[in-house]
């Protein structure tokens, strides 16, 4: 057993940390945050394409390095440090994972070499409105190759190349693989709680459609996809979680109240005890999901569920407390805080909210029980 | 990172697991947790201790210390790996030794002569002889450098005897203890840290008194320890004069990797009786309010676990182990209580029985709920801890103290 970064995977990090440090400035994000035509970030995307990160996990026949997913999960920690304003999950966690997942060889052929070279945006379509979706709801519909529908949001659907939308063909769910370039697509940039990352309603009105994996399976699929991604969703939601700490930190010992460094008082020193607390234990399930990710374990599902909840339960927690930390200097827009706090409710929505999480964390611990 | 066992850790989980199956108790002592033990059981007692000795010929007692000293020799994954297998087949009876070997034990080996550390430390390790801690008083059990209790030095002569006078509390198992180690106040002139000294002490000294206390949870497991003129040599003592205080981080520090054990209730246990209970919508398990925090639970209890595991691999890297391990107690205490409430409530009417003939688990979830704020306080209460956090890893001010420079003799003190 050995439980954390390996020395190779630490460097890795290391690295990470001053490339971002340096390429990915709260400036950096702050431009896509204030300005309502930008949805990403594209010299820090050409940037990180340039490292290798988008090709990190995809196998070197694809032209990708071939590392783990923990050399992955290991440059999620650090996205989600700085709120990195890139469409990397919906490239990376989403669309290359789906397609490593249920591409046919011709589909990964064409499509992983342009992720790895940083040439090709992804997203990933469940959701039709308001509530969790269900397989049962699901409206949008395949036809003889064409998609009919609306998904509603789409998180980076607004600067996205290829999305894998799930949808129902005389009756069954499937994945598919939609060239979002193509005709038949309308895009509506969504305003959204995190400016910092693009989100659309995208309508498609006989678009296109090439099946991703077997008939019948989409709503597995797109499951099996999230498992994946809520992983490494859970690093960047722990890189996040920890940064807040440190924030609210190094504001309880600059500050002074009544004569003395905020960071004196206990209802301070035991709020951030707490968000320490939720912090490392979040961070353990989240290396039990990586393990598990890596691995390709059976466990993965029941890993997955469980880094998810913590992490997201974390990063709420430290987010907001980060803000009340920071007293009226937290509520200002000029303040990083509200940053995180919004970046919180982005990842934690993503890839479908805590409390869905949480109910399959439990069916499945009833099955693994009943068996 | 690698959750798998690597070709060594199998080979010893095979040996311990062929080991335990030809020499676990058939009636195993039902002690596993400190605190738990209900009334002193001199059958349990004695099972414990066999299954104590036997672990110790097999090399499985402290399987991490050196086997000079009749320990394993191994690893703290190894540790860990036997502990695992030891509580598949249900061994139990740790909850005797854990403060001894735990915390009383290493203080000894880290500050004792060579002579004394022969004299104790195989004992101790065949669950021959059992400690306890004396440290709390009436007057400071998280502030335990507030000690009061008086040790006098009985002339002038360089290895003069010590008498000591005063009182001790809360003492876990100091009714059945063979040995303790406790801290005294030697200089009230001097501000408290700095007027300490430690010494391990015979609890049967003529003028030690033990008289249990009656716990809320209904046993009595804790006690008063009143000293009259209890005489001892000089070379009981455990560190230098007046350098107690030092002493006693050592014992702390082991306490909050002692402490903490898990009392056995856990989400699956709770899983388990809601499966087993009927609403008018199905089974309770159906509940979705209930199956939310079933999962947070989960999510505690396996965060927990891995954490230890991140402590072991620190730990067999050469790293010492980060205060993660203080976040454990904090955890499994809170949570116990919440759980064992939920479980409470979801048995509705019936959940107010505690008679083990009829309350589900037979009132496990009952026991649980009187225990857990025992647990809550026990090594250092929740607030301590967050203190410990907040100060010692994240690195926050400590709190502003008004007793530092003054002498211990004219600090002010309440009830
Ligand atoms: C089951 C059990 C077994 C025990 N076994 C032993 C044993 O074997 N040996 C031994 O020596 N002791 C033992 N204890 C005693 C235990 O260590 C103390 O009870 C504990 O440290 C609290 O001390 P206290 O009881 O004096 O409470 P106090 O210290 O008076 O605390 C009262 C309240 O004030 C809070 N408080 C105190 N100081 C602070 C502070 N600085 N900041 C914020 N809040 C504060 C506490 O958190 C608590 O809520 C045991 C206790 C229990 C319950």
């Amino acid at each position: 057993m050995n439980f954390d970064y390996s020395d190779d995977q630490k460097f890795l990090k290391t690295e990470a940390r001053k490339f971002l440090d340096a390429a990915c400035t709260p400036a950096v994000v702050r431009g896509v945050l204030d300005d309502p035509a930008r949805s990403y970030d594209e010299p820090l995307w050409r940037r990180i394409a340039e490292q290798g990160w988008l090709g990190a996990a995809i196998p070197e026949q694809y032209n990708g390095l071939g590392l783990g997913r923990i050399e992955l999960c290991a440059i999620a920690e650090e996205l989600g440090r700085v709120c990195a304003p890139v469409p990397f999950a919906s490239t990376v966690y989403f669309l290359a994972e789906a397609l490593m997942l249920a591409g046919s060889d011709e589909q990964k052929a064409k499509l992983l070499p342009k992720i790895a070279a940083g040439e090709l945006i992804g997203a990933f379509a469940t959701s039709e409105g308001p509530g969790a979706y269900s397989e049962a709801g699901i409206q949008a519909r395949v036809e003889g190759g064409k998609l009919t529908g609306v998904k509603v949001p789409v998180t980076d659907g607004d600067v996205a190349d290829y999305a894998v939308v799930l949808a129902k063909e005389a009756g069954r769910s499937g994945l598919y693989l939609v060239d979002l370039s193509g005709a038949g697509v309308t895009r509506e940039t969504l305003k959204t709680l995190d400016p910092t990352r693009g989100v659309a309603k995208l309508t498609f009105a006989g678009a296109a459609a090439e099946r991703l994996g077997p008939a019948g399976e989409g709503a597995a699929l797109a499951e099996a996809v999230m498992d994946r991604a809520a992983v490494l969703l859970a690093f960047e939601q722990l890189g996040g979680a920890d940064r807040s700490l440190e924030m609210a930190k190094s504001y309880a010992l600059e500050r002074f109240a009544f004569g003395r460094q905020i960071g004196s008082y206990q209802a301070i020193k035991h709020k951030l005890a707490d968000i320490y607390v939720k912090n490392e234990l979040a961070r353990s399930n989240a290396y039990y999901g990586a393990w598990a990710l890596n691995a390709g374990a059976a466990e993965l599902p029941v890993a997955a569920s469980a880094a998810r909840v913590a992490a997201s339960e974390a990063f709420w927690f430290a987010s907001k407390e980060n803000i009340q930390t920071h007293g009226g200097m937290g509520f200002t827009w000029e303040v990083d805080a509200h940053l995180y706090y919004r970046r919180s409710r982005q990842l934690a929505l993503v890839a479908g909210a805590p409390a869905v999480w949480k109910e399959r964390l439990v069916s499945q611990l009833e099955r693994r029980n009943a068996a | 990172m690698d959750f798998t066992d690597s070709p060594e850790e199998v080979a010893y989980r095979t040996k311990a697991r062929a080991w335990l199956e030809a020499n676990a108790p058939k009636h195993p002592s039902t002690a596993s947790v400190i605190g738990e033990e209900g009334a002193l059981d001199l059958d349990d007692m004695a099972r414990a201790k066999a299954w104590q000795a036997k672990k110790a010929q097999g090399g499985y007692a402290q399987i991490t210390w050196p086997k000079e000293w009749g320990g394993g020799g191994g690893t703290p994954i190894e540790s860990v790996i036997f502990g695992q297998e030891e509580a598949k087949v249900g061994a139990g009876g740790g909850g005797y030794f854990q403060i001894g070997l735990g915390m009383c034990v290493p203080t000894v080996m880290a500050f004792a002569d060579d002579a004394t550390k022969q004299r104790f430390v195989g004992p101790a390790l065949r669950g021959e002889e059992i400690w306890c801690q004396l440290f709390s008083e009436p007057g400071g059990g998280s502030d335990v450098a507030a000690a009061s209790t008086r040790a006098i030095r009985d002339g002038d002569a360089k290895d003069a005897d010590w008498v000591i006078n005063g009182q001790k509390v809360w003492t876990s198992g100091a009714h059945y203890a063979d040995f303790g180690i406790v801290i005294v106040r030697t200089n009230p002139e001097a501000p408290k840290h700095k007027g300490l000294t430690m010494f391990w002490i015979d609890m049967k000294s003529p003028g030690i008194e033990v008289k249990p206390i009656h716990q809320m949870s209904g046993g009595s497991n804790f006690n008063e320890v009143y000293f009259t003129d209890v005489r001892v040599p000089d070379s009981q003592r455990l560190g230098a004069i007046d350098d107690g205080w030092k002493v006693s981080l050592v014992t702390l520090m082991n306490e909050r990797l002692a402490v903490g054990g898990g009392s056995g209730l856990d989400y699956s246990t709770i899983m388990k009786l809601a499966r087993s209970l009927q609403t008018s919508t199905g089974s309770a398990l159906s509940d979705q309010a209930f199956r939310q925090k079933l999962a947070d639970w989960y999510v505690q209890s396996e965060g927990l676990k891995f954490t230890r595991f991140r402590t072991m691999t620190a730990l067999s890297r050469g790293q010492t182990p980060g205060p993660e391990s203080s976040i454990g107690k904090i955890i499994a205490a809170g949570q116990l209580q919440d759980l064992a409430n939920a479980a409470v409530e979801m048995e509705d009417q019936f959940g107010i029985i505690d008679d083990p003939a009829m309350a589900p688990l037979a009132a496990a979830f009952q026991g649980g709920l009187l225990s857990a704020p025992g647990l809550r306080i026990a090594g250092g209460t929740d607030e301590i801890l967050k203190n410990i956090i907040a100060e010692r890893v994240l690195g926050l001010p400590g709190d502003i103290r008004v007793d530092k420079d003054v002498a211990f003799k004219d600090m002010p003190r309440g009830r």
